[in-house]
């Protein structure tokens, strides 16, 4: 049986280096072979306070291909949220219907404090801008997919990783896994010093640049995210630097052949479509890996694994 | 002691007494160890001259023995505080007070977007960094610092 049984996952830090592994070994397993009744005894709530749609399909599709029955909203409208329940109530009352509670709400702590209240395990699915940790789950499977390995890789984040959770999250799990971390943002947008710190606790260098072509030809994975156009007060700024984080086809040449590129989607413009149908393009399967990463970690909770 | 200053601030017979508070933080000790809803004698004075401090205030609460726990949150905002259990007119314990690992309840988180700012959820932080005065939230996991600090009512 697995140690993560009646375990909650509200940050990507509860889970160790093995732990992960675990989660990625079971997720391979679910891959080639997705549709196993396990959980066909099990109700899996999902209780989204705000609208999502890859993190709450996958997740559903998840629960229904192992069996679960879901119950649940994806919007609190016209639930008992906006008569003004509390979330310490809702959770209490969803805990007693439920087996597994699946959470997404803007609130940032929410989740570790329903985890606290629920009487059954809670996942985290995203507690407004501080944890997401089945993103990184999903992106650690991605990587080590796509590279064979976890191992001694050359990590390339790019554009806002000064609020790009999901970013945030990579960067400390990979640090358990003697990753070189080049980050390439805007000045405004760097890594926060918080993240910088664990980086440099774990022993390990990290290197920052503004221009997204330095990083091309030493990088093994190409971490793309958002430059949201909200984060600059000044818009002459965000003018200025918009470009410097986009990705094009014609930027690949003198890449590694094992160099794949990963975006936590949705996307706008800064991975242009000619990349699509490049043999580094990798985003669309690793929003597909989600399913099977969310399956390993409903049956290893729900201690069908 | 200092004979005079026992005079400004009367001794009292049994109880605690908080030493050595800097001037402006008095009234956040009082708030901190819940002494605005404490129903007997709470004794204080502020801008008494001090070899240490130059200026300070002390604070004597009759009947009231305080758990370390309890009264080390006061080092927050006194650093140098000293405690002095009192029984019988006499001095049984004294020490300083010191910054706890961890602290529950008495602060509030400085993210305005963390639920405990959202709905009455009690605040917990690790305190990660004593010197500086680090604060880390145990749920939404940001930092409230010495300058972004404000305690709950």
């Amino acid at each position: 049986m697995s140690t993560l049984k009646g375990r909650n996952l509200i940050s990507i830090t509860d889970f160790s280096r093995d732990e992960y592994i675990e989660v990625l070994d079971i997720a391979e397993e679910f891959e080639k072979n997705p549709k196993q009744k396990i959980l066909s005894d099990k109700v899996v709530a999902t209780l989204f306070f705000e609208p999502s749609t890859r993190t709450r399909l996958s997740f559903e599709s998840a629960a229904n291909q192992l069996g679960a029955r879901i119950i649940g909203f994806s919007d609190p409208g016209g639930t008992s949220v906006q008569k003004g329940e509390t979330l310490h109530d809702t959770i209490v009352m969803v805990s007693s219907y439920s087996d597994l509670i699946v959470m997404r709400n803007p609130k940032e702590g929410s989740s570790r404090y329903a985890s606290e209240v629920a009487s059954v395990p809670v996942i985290n699915a995203g507690d407004g801008a501080n944890q997401h940790p089945t993103q990184c789950m999903l992106d650690l499977y991605s990587i080590r997919k796509t590279q064979g390995t976890l191992e001694n890789l050359n990590i390339a984040m790019v554009g806002d990783l000064k609020y790009g959770r999901t970013v945030h999250s990579l960067v400390q799990a990979m640090c358990n896994f003697n990753a070189t971390f080049h980050l390439v943002s805007p000045t405004e947008l760097k890594l926060p010093s918080s993240v910088k710190m664990s980086i440099k606790n774990a022993g390990l260098k990290y290197y920052q640049y503004t221009d997204l072509r330095e990083i091309i030809p030493t990088a093994d994975i190409i971490y793309m995210t958002r430059v949201q156009r909200e984060r600059f007060p000044d818009p002459m700024e965000y003018e200025r630097v918009k470009d410097s984080c986009i990705l094009t086809a014609s930027m690949l040449q003198g890449c590694k052949d094992n160099m794949r590129i990963l975006h936590p989607l949705p996307r706008v413009n800064e991975i242009t479509t000619d990349v699509d149908s490049t043999p580094y393009a990798y985003y669309f399967q690793q929003a597909q890996n989600g399913v099977y990463v969310r399956q390993a970690l409903m049956a290893a909770i729900l201690g069908a694994r | 002691m200092d004979n005079k200053k026992e005079i400004l601030v009367s001794a009292i017979d049994n109880g605690t007494v908080i030493d050595h508070v800097p001037t402006d933080s008095l009234y956040q000790v009082i708030r901190i160890l819940g002494l605005e809803r404490y129903n007997d004698e709470v004794l204080m004075g502020n801008y008494l001259a001090s070899g240490k401090l130059g200026r300070k205030g002390i604070v004597k609460i009759r009947n009231k023995h305080f758990s370390v726990d309890e009264v080390n949150k006061i080092a927050l905002v006194a650093p140098f505080a000293s405690i002095i259990d009192i029984e019988d007119y006499k001095v049984v314990r004294k020490y300083q007070a010191e910054i706890p690992d961890h602290i529950d309840n008495c602060v509030r988180c400085a993210n305005p977007k963390c639920i405990t700012n959202a709905e009455v959820v009690p605040t917990r932080f690790d305190v990660v960094d004593k010197e500086n005065l680090k604060l880390r939230c145990h749920y939404c996991e940001k930092f409230t610092t010495k300058e972004t600090m404000k305690f709950t009512e």
